[in-house]
């Protein structure tokens, strides 16, 4: 039909003159889906091999039953075989082992060797058995015989009837690869073996880490679960199988919906920017929209046109976004792993499928997003009075209806509430609606603060005139604060995100290196290959330790890992020597902690928590705790809490003797040493590699530690610092976008400038100093904004999501680098925005009017 | 005789052990009673065999077996960990049901410790999770197996004395003389029990045989597979006959022992006893060629044995890895009926040295 061409005509009228502004736009949609949507994929694809993962390990069983500490005594397990409603029990003891020569910083060398009764396991968990050789039926019991998974083998490096070399403690096993497993998933570095063959090598007689339990089919679950809890001594978890795919999801959710917020940012962003491209476009379009509303065309249809044309944007936006999204996540996924970094799923190796309702999720949102954008514009456009549209000048009076200070009053009012409220299912979801309500009011306060501000410079020019195109620059900036501001709102919103992130990134950055220092006082730390081994140094180990010449100092550490929740990530335990009237020469304690008189009087043990544990399990200074560590139940206080920028899902420390006395055991698996004076690192270290079990031993100097430690936050960070980039980019993009758009609804300005005299470098000028005073008033906004954005993510969103405080440390150097680069941009696109500005002969740009 | 003489060669598990298992060798001696009705752990491998008819309250004629297998490992002694698979126990159990026209089989494997699995000594006491086979102290057995096809809960009560096989209890196996096992049976067990079928559960009845058997030798490396058959005689009687086969279908070894009511028995020597195939059966699931209908002399008597159905094929792969027959056969001797038992015909399938 003929609306048909004439919306096509419309549309590449409008396509062809903004090139630039629409191909930005569409870059922006892009960029936010992008990120959303790999951010999506990524952790789907994680989530998704996890638990299959899961699944096999688990198998056929309804419940699970562990024990706070990694092992439990075996003689559980004929109880439970036995017990009323249980069909079948798989007993499994699982060990880490150090697999010596094959430690990178990643994984430590360390292989999961799973002990099983091949008789329980083929009916229980299926995927989890060996495959022996043809003919050698039996190795699955063999006392020499480990089976390897193919992930396993190929980091290994072994195959079926290659020995393997392992070690745990100071003792070191062989095995004969015998084969592998019946199912495991691809990249999955597991082993198995006979349980029997297990305990005795590993030095774990009489010990397992689980029992895997299917019922009977008539028995109720959930009763069958709580009965046998209440029967269960404290010491013991039951969990639903199910609940492993809950306990990751915990793990990494904090992390996902922290990358998501980013997403949203960047979409948020997009928005902003198509906001200001299509205001000012529907702006400069008014003349012609109100001539098609004379012509006969109607309210609905122009508003349609201008929402066709945005969706259309918002779709190839998208299109594009979901393109690239798809890319970042596999390229994500080849360098940084299915935690993007964050070593959540280390045992696995995800990959990302192709997703049609994701896709077409995002595909939507891109548009829906665009149009959002553009729904003002449209009805603003749409509403205009045809009669008073056509006259030049108009375009004022449809600004000023942006101007709703009050409205951004209430924004900042409610972020201010916000920021006062608790998380929300542990996520700290006010803090980010705070964040968001800051962005908006601050935006929104824009027009009313820039023409405040402007015209009290113009005031203050005007008493000292000197220069009349500075005169000229306030004063349009001062009068037509609207468009300044619109202009302004994209700046204001990529570059507070960006001065925000880089306090929270530096803070967090300085905090954790002053952590270090405190935690790591002595001259070198000596542990066996594995870290958190299970069996350390025996007690003669430990004494041969000791009295080796040239220790002033030693402190012995055991730590583990031990599960206090079954829905939750493990929490480490460590226990060392802790003065009990001065913790805070070991420890990196907060301003909480119990007074000396206090613990003196108390006859619990006391015990030390990281913040995490105060948040996750109400470990308040003072409160006192049954923790069933070995095997009778001890009453503990929490003396002090402590920062542990380690550990975000909670750790404990208690003083070594305590520990000793209470489970009965002497390992230890860190030992910290003080070197008396003259004895260098290397010294010890070829002392200490001369004893008897040198071989096993590894050194770690503090600096080491430090230096990998700030590697793995970088790394971690390294999503963030992307997200960061790619804010710069929509921001000076938005500058650019917004800039142009104005630029080019000026040019009648310029020309009845060019006539009053001005020369085109005069206007050049003019529009650069213009772009100077816009950017430095955003950026000085930008910042205050910004550091306010920090200060939340910093005292409330981090605290609420991770569990632990920093201290605020402005990165003064790396802020002034982005003010500058940022200015200097700005000034430059709006330099050269202008210069094509004015190339047209003044004639023709007063004739643009007509 | 019996399957899991193949799994002596089997159960290896570990080279060049520092502690092996130290083994009782097998010589002639005299078995003393209730001692030897329990388990013998000293010995490589035992098994508590029971085969019989049952006539179930549905009106149905079944045959029925239920094995407990205690193989001794060769493993490592010193290992102290409980979980040390120093013995097996091992659970057969099967059901032949002419309207199925198959066989139903469960099977069942623990390492024996925890107190869930274990054979012990002085009196019959085997127990394998909720699987039992136990000798009460007035000589009556009681059974349990459970699967997912069907479960089985008997009374066995002995008729008879014991009969010790060969030279009293002393089986020879092969030409050279530690080529032999401890073996006894007690033929004409009155059968009374349950059987559950797809949650139902009928009362049944019949004759069983059953056979205790020890020993800590290998099979003769020559053999391929041997050929074994129980009988109930209806007039009291009880026939025992197997053959060991080499490589080309030949008889390296052969035995017969056949007690009457009164408690008379002869016993026949290789040379007297012959088997001959009547009719053979290809399994669909296997293509093995076994023969199912067999003709046995002994001296100068001949009988012949019926398979109760065709396809009595056992497959236990999960547990020993073997293929075999195994089924109720009825006897007949000049044309006319005169007893119900068992058939057992492995290496068929391939040789049983794995």
């Amino acid at each position: 039909m003929k609306h048909n061409l004439l919306s096509q005509w419309l549309l590449q009228g409008q396509w062809h003159r903004h090139r630039l502004q629409i191909s930005m736009v569409i870059i922006a949609i892009a960029l936010g889906i992008a990120l959303g949507f790999s951010i999506q994929l990524i952790n789907s694809a994680a989530i998704h091999e996890f638990s299959s993962a899961v699944k096999s390990l688990s198998g056929q069983s309804d419940l699970q039953v562990r024990a706070i500490q990694s092992t439990f005594y075996e003689m559980l397990y004929p109880k439970l075989a036995q017990r009323e409603g249980v069909e079948s029990a798989s007993p499994v003891l699982e060990i880490q082992v150090a697999v010596p020569g094959q430690s990178d910083d990643t994984r430590n060398g360390m292989l999961k060797i799973l002990g099983i009764d091949v008789f329980r396991a083929m009916t229980m968990t299926p995927d989890i058995v060996g495959v022996p050789a043809e003919g050698r039926g039996f190795d699955t019991l063999a006392i020499d015989a480990i089976f390897l998974s193919p992930a396993a083998m190929e980091w290994l490096k072994v195959r079926q009837d290659d020995s393997l070399i392992l070690r745990l403690g100071t003792k070191t096993v062989t095995l004969r690869v015998a084969g592998g497993l019946v199912r495991s998933n691809p990249g999955q570095r597991l082993a198995v073996m006979d349980i029997g063959a297990a305990q005795w090598h590993f030095d774990h007689i009489g010990l397992l880490s689980r029992i895997d339990l299917k019922l009977k089919q008539h028995v109720n679950l959930e009763q069958f679960k709580a009965s046998l809890e209440k029967e269960l001594s404290s010491q013991y978890l039951v969990a639903e199988t199910i609940d492993q795919e809950k306990r990751i999801n915990n793990m990494s959710r904090a992390y996902r919906i922290n990358l998501n917020v980013l997403a949203l940012v960047a979409l948020f962003t997009g928005i902003f920017l198509v906001f200001a491209t299509q205001f000012l476009a529907t702006l400069q379009r008014r003349p012609q929209l109100a001539l098609l509303r004379v012509l006969g065309m109607t309210k609905k249809q122009i508003l349609l046109q201008i929402l066709k044309e945005s969706s259309l944007l918002g779709l190839l936006g998208a299109i594009l976004g979901v393109v690239l999204g798809y890319g970042f996540a596999i390229s994500a996924l080849y360098f940084l792993g299915g935690d993007l970094g964050a070593g959540f799923f280390p045992d696995i190796q995800p990959k990302i499928q192709f997703d049609p309702w994701l896709t077409l999720i995002f595909l939507m949102l891109g548009i829906s997003v665009t149009l959002m954008g553009s729904a003002i514009p449209a009805w603003e456009a749409a509403n205009a009075h045809p009669a008073q549209a056509l006259k030049s000048g108009n375009e004022v009076l449809s600004m000023a209806r942006l101007n709703k200070p009050w409205a951004a009053t209430v924004c900042i009012i409610l972020a201010l509430i916000f920021t006062q409220l608790p998380p929300v299912a542990e996520l700290p979801l006010f803090g980010y609606f705070a964040v968001a309500l800051l962005l908006i009011g601050g935006i929104g306060w824009m027009p009313a603060l820039a023409k405040l501000f402007f015209s009290l410079l113009l005031r203050f020019v005007n008493r000292y005139p000197r220069n009349v195109l500075t005169l000229l620059v306030l004063a349009r900036l001062s009068n037509a604060s609207h468009q300044a501001a619109i202009a302004l709102g994209g700046v204001l919103a990529s570059f507070s995100l960006m001065v925000a992130m880089a306090i929270m990134v530096a803070s967090f950055r300085l905090s954790i290196e002053h952590w270090l220092d405190h935690i790591l006082p002595a001259d070198i730390y000596v542990r066996t290959e594995l870290r958190q081994d299970v069996i350390g140094f025996t007690r003669s180990e430990q004494n041969a330790l000791a009295s080796a010449s040239g220790i002033e100092r030693i402190d012995f550490i055991y730590s583990q890992q031990i599960s206090l929740d079954s829905l939750r990530p493990s929490v480490t335990l460590f226990a060392r020597p802790i003065d009990k009237n001065d913790p805070g020469s070991i420890l990196p304690l907060t301003d909480d902690f119990l007074s000396t008189e206090v613990l003196a009087n108390s006859n619990a043990i006391p015990i030390w928590v990281s913040e995490a544990m105060v948040d996750l399990y109400d470990f308040q200074v003072g409160k006192q705790i049954t923790l069933p560590l070995g095997k009778v139940l001890h009453e503990y206080i929490v003396a002090g809490v402590w920062r542990d920028y380690g550990r975000q899902f909670g750790a404990i420390q208690m003083r070594l003797s305590d520990y000793q006395a209470v489970s009965g055991e002497f390992h230890i698996n860190e030992a910290a040493i003080w070197l008396t004076d003259g004895v260098s690192t290397q010294q010890m270290m070829n002392t200490l590699s001369a004893l008897p079990f040198g071989e096993a031993l590894v050194f770690w100097q503090p600096n080491e530690i430090r230096s990998l430690s700030l590697k793995i936050f970088d790394r971690s960070f390294a999503v963030t610092y992307l997200l960061e980039i790619i804010a710069v980019l929509v921001g000076l993009l938005g500058v650019a976008a917004s800039f142009s758009a104005q630029v080019l609804t000026r040019i009648k300005e310029f020309g009845i400038l060019r006539h009053m005299g001005l020369t085109r470098n005069q206007i050049i000028h003019m529009l650069t100093l213009e772009g100077g005073f816009l950017t430095s008033f955003g950026i000085t906004i930008g910042f205050i904004l910004g550091s306010s954005i920090s200060l939340i993510l910093i005292f409330i969103v981090n605290p609420q999501s991770f569990h632990w405080t920093m201290q605020l440390h402005m990165p003064w150097i790396w802020l002034a680098l982005m003010i500058i680069s940022l200015l200097f941009s700005a000034a430059l696109t709006a330099y050269i925005v202008g210069k094509s500005a004015v190339a047209r002969q003044a004639i023709q740009s007063v004739k643009e009017d007509w | 005789m019996r399957l899991l003489l193949i799994l002596l060669s089997l159960i290896g598990l570990g080279i060049g052990l520092a502690a092996p298992p130290i083994l009782s060798p097998v010589t002639p001696r005299e078995l003393v009673f209730p001692e030897d009705f329990g388990a013998h752990e000293n010995f490589r491998i035992e098994w508590w065999y029971v085969t019989g008819w049952l006539e179930t309250s549905d009106q149905k004629t079944v045959g029925f077996q239920v094995t407990f297998f205690r193989p001794t490992t060769e493993y490592d002694q010193d290992n102290p960990s409980q979980f040390a698979p120093k013995r097996l126990i091992i659970g057969h159990a099967a059901i032949s049901d002419p309207a199925m026209g198959k066989l139903l089989h469960v099977e069942k494997t623990a390492r024996e410790g925890f107190g869930l699995a274990y054979a012990k000594a002085g009196n019959t006491d085997v127990k394998l999770d909720e699987w039992y086979f136990i000798r009460d102290t007035d000589g009556n057995y009681r059974t349990y197996v459970q699967g997912n096809d069907f479960s089985m809960e008997l009374r066995l009560e002995p008729t008879q004395p014991i009969l010790l096989q060969d030279m009293a209890g002393f089986s020879r196996k092969g030409p050279k003389s530690e080529q032999a096992s401890y073996y006894y049976s007690e033929p004409q067990l009155e059968v009374t029990g349950k059987i559950m079928r797809e949650g139902n559960a009928v009362n049944a009845k019949g004759t069983a045989w059953l056979d205790h058997e020890w020993s800590s030798e290998y099979l003769n490396p020559d053999a391929e597979g041997w050929d074994w058959t129980g009988v109930n005689l209806d007039d009291g009687s009880a026939l025992m006959a197997f053959q060991i086969r080499g490589k080309q279908g030949e008889k390296i070894w052969a035995y017969a022992g056949l007690r009457d009511a009164s408690g008379h028995m002869t016993i026949f020597s290789p040379d007297e006893v012959s088997f001959h195939p009547v009719k053979t059966w290809k399994s669909p699931h296997t293509d093995a060629i076994y023969p199912v209908a067999m003709r046995i002399m002994t001296g100068e008597t001949e009988w012949v044995l019926t398979p109760l159905m065709d396809d009595q094929e056992l497959d236990s792969t999960q547990s020993t890895g073997a293929v075999y027959w195994e089924g109720a056969v009825t006897l007949t001797r000049n044309g006319q009926s005169v007893g119900k038992g068992y058939l057992e015909l492995t290496g068929y399938k391939k040789a049983l040295s794995m």
